[in-house]
């Protein structure tokens, strides 16, 4: 009971996190590595492939969607509360337009689909590190990595993307409704408002973050997921820091995409 | 002299604070079953996972078939294990797949059979094990004893040259467990396997060992056939085979 608590004491001191977070910074970025030069592999078996599209993508829309059309409804009614009295109503459909597709549309959806996902591949990779399945795996001549990582990090990576555009569409569409018909908008204005100043780039931009938001996931995933250890708890602790990790990543790298795409090349 | 299959070599492995192997010595010889037994967390496990190469020793050598296990890179680690198979504690069948999908699943990653010879191969390792009729169910769905039992006929389906189990009976009623010791000592003797063993239940280990060796502090404290062992005067095997908690070794 002592030595446990000491050593409980010592896995909390500064440098014994820090170096555990240099460790895990570490184990991530070899993870990449190993599942970039099994990516040609993995794309052999399209069927694994394939089902983990369905799991992170199609089965991710009903969620995406929802969240979507709310938060175009809500970007409807604070910018024409914001407006009021200063901007003409011929912005709102800019305004919405534009937030969305940069910023609302990909980073949302990430974040409810990181939610979901990610802990959903934490949970099942955990249970199957516990459970001795990946010793097996690897015991039996297949390589984990080729069979159960690579696959969730293209799946992520390609249905990421989609999920946004399908979020973006709806989340105007939101918007749409809510300005058509509770604020008096007419649907001339809203769309002529849509296509101000609209450039193709800002999607294609939104739709590059949605990629590396779903490497985010996917590789958060798999890393806490392969790396839990001691039953249901470790598994349970591996699912809350995959999501954790996953949700401020998104954050964090939205931001650093932002500041490249819109401040060093698009400048 | 018979030709030597596996050897462990001075081997020693710490985890966490505790050296879990301190300089294990074993020599295993080609179709021979060695049993390996020992307290819970004397490191009976770790060993076996040093001979698939899921764990590598801090010092000493490792050496399967004449090849360092450690010294081998990914690619060639995952073909020397097409050739050993491991029975696991907990069975660890993949759950998203049914019974027949884990047994095949070796074959389909590693040989281009066709599908119908897949399935050929695959009702026939469950018929080894007396599972036949069981193929599209799922392991949830499936008994501790079943479960093993499948587990064993996955880690035949690439024929094994070297079998590896880990705990195969515990946690079987005495039945199934004699049902499964039957079916080890088979197929060592039948198909000249080597295996090894960990196991803790005795019966289990006069059953199907050629040797007993027992792993006492990290080391390989006695080794001898089931004869020699039950009938030694050290008096840490003897506590151990017989079951008593007063003697050297001290309840944990």
């Amino acid at each position: 009971m002592n030595g446990t608590s000491t050593e409980s004491i010592a896995r909390r001191l500064p440098h014994a996190v820090l170096l555990r977070w240099l460790e895990d910074v570490g184990q991530v970025f070899l993870l990449v590595g190993s599942v970039l030069s099994e990516i040609p592999a993995a794309l052999r078996k399209p069927p694994l492939l394939f089902q983990q599209m369905v799991a992170i993508g199609v089965d991710s829309m009903p969620l995406a969607v929802i969240v979507a059309l709310f938060t175009g409804a809500v970007a409807a009614v604070q910018a024409s509360y914001q407006f009021r009295d200063y901007v003409p109503m011929i912005y709102l459909g800019t305004v919405i337009g534009k937030s969305v597709v940069i910023e609302l549309g990909p980073v949302l959806t990430a974040l409810v689909v990181g939610g979901r996902v990610g802990a959903s591949i934490a949970a099942e990779l955990g249970t199957m590190r516990v459970t001795e399945q990946v010793d097996a795996m690897e015991t039996m001549g297949i390589s984990p990595v080729r069979y159960l990582v690579a696959p969730r990090f293209l799946a992520a990576a390609l249905m990421l993307p989609v999920l946004t555009v399908f979020a973006d569409v709806v989340a105007i569409f939101g918007g749409f409704l809510v300005a058509t018909m509770s604020l008096d908008v007419s649907s001339h204005t809203f769309a002529s408002g849509l296509r101000l100043y609209f450039h193709i780039r800002d999607v294609f931009s939104g739709l590059l973050k949605a990629l590396f938001f779903g490497l985010i996931i996917a590789t958060m995933g798999c890393h806490y997921g392969l790396k839990s250890e001691g039953g249901a708890e470790g598994v349970g602790i591996a699912t809350t820091r995959a999501v954790v990790a996953s949700c401020l990543l998104i954050l964090i790298v939205d931001y650093l995409l932002a500041s490249f795409l819109f401040r060093v090349l698009f400048a | 002299m018979p030709e030597i299959s596996l050897q462990f070599r001075d081997v020693w492995k710490r985890l966490g604070l505790k050296d879990v192997l301190r300089g294990v010595e074993l020599t295993v010889a080609r179709g021979e079953s060695v049993v390996i037994i020992g307290r819970s967390g004397t490191g009976k496990s770790v060993l076996l996972k040093h001979v698939v190469g899921l764990m590598r020793p801090d010092r000493g050598s490792v050496t399967v078939e004449g090849v360092e296990v450690a010294s081998l890179d990914d690619d060639d680690l995952l073909s020397m294990r097409q050739q050993m198979g491991m029975l696991f504690q907990g069975g660890a069948l993949f759950d998203s797949m049914t019974v027949g999908e884990n047994v095949g699943l070796a074959l389909r990653e590693h040989t281009p059979l066709p599908e119908v010879q897949i399935d050929h191969v695959v009702q026939e390792k469950l018929a080894l094990v007396g599972l036949e009729g069981n193929k599209d169910l799922r392991p949830a769905s499936l008994s501790g004893g079943m479960k093993k039992r499948a587990a064993l006929a996955r880690a035949l389906a690439l024929n094994p040259k070297i079998m590896l189990y880990d705990e195969p009976t515990t946690g079987l009623d005495p039945i199934t467990a004699d049902v499964i010791n039957r079916l080890i000592r088979r197929l060592q003797q039948r198909l000249g396997i080597t295996s090894i063993a960990v196991t803790h239940d005795m019966r289990s280990a006069y059953h199907i060992a050629d040797r007993i060796a027992m792993l006492h502090e990290g080391r390989i404290h006695a080794i001898g056939t089931p004869q020699e062992i039950q009938s030694t005067g050290d008096p840490a095997v003897r506590q151990f085979i017989e079951g008593s908690s007063e003697g050297p070794l001290l309840p944990t």
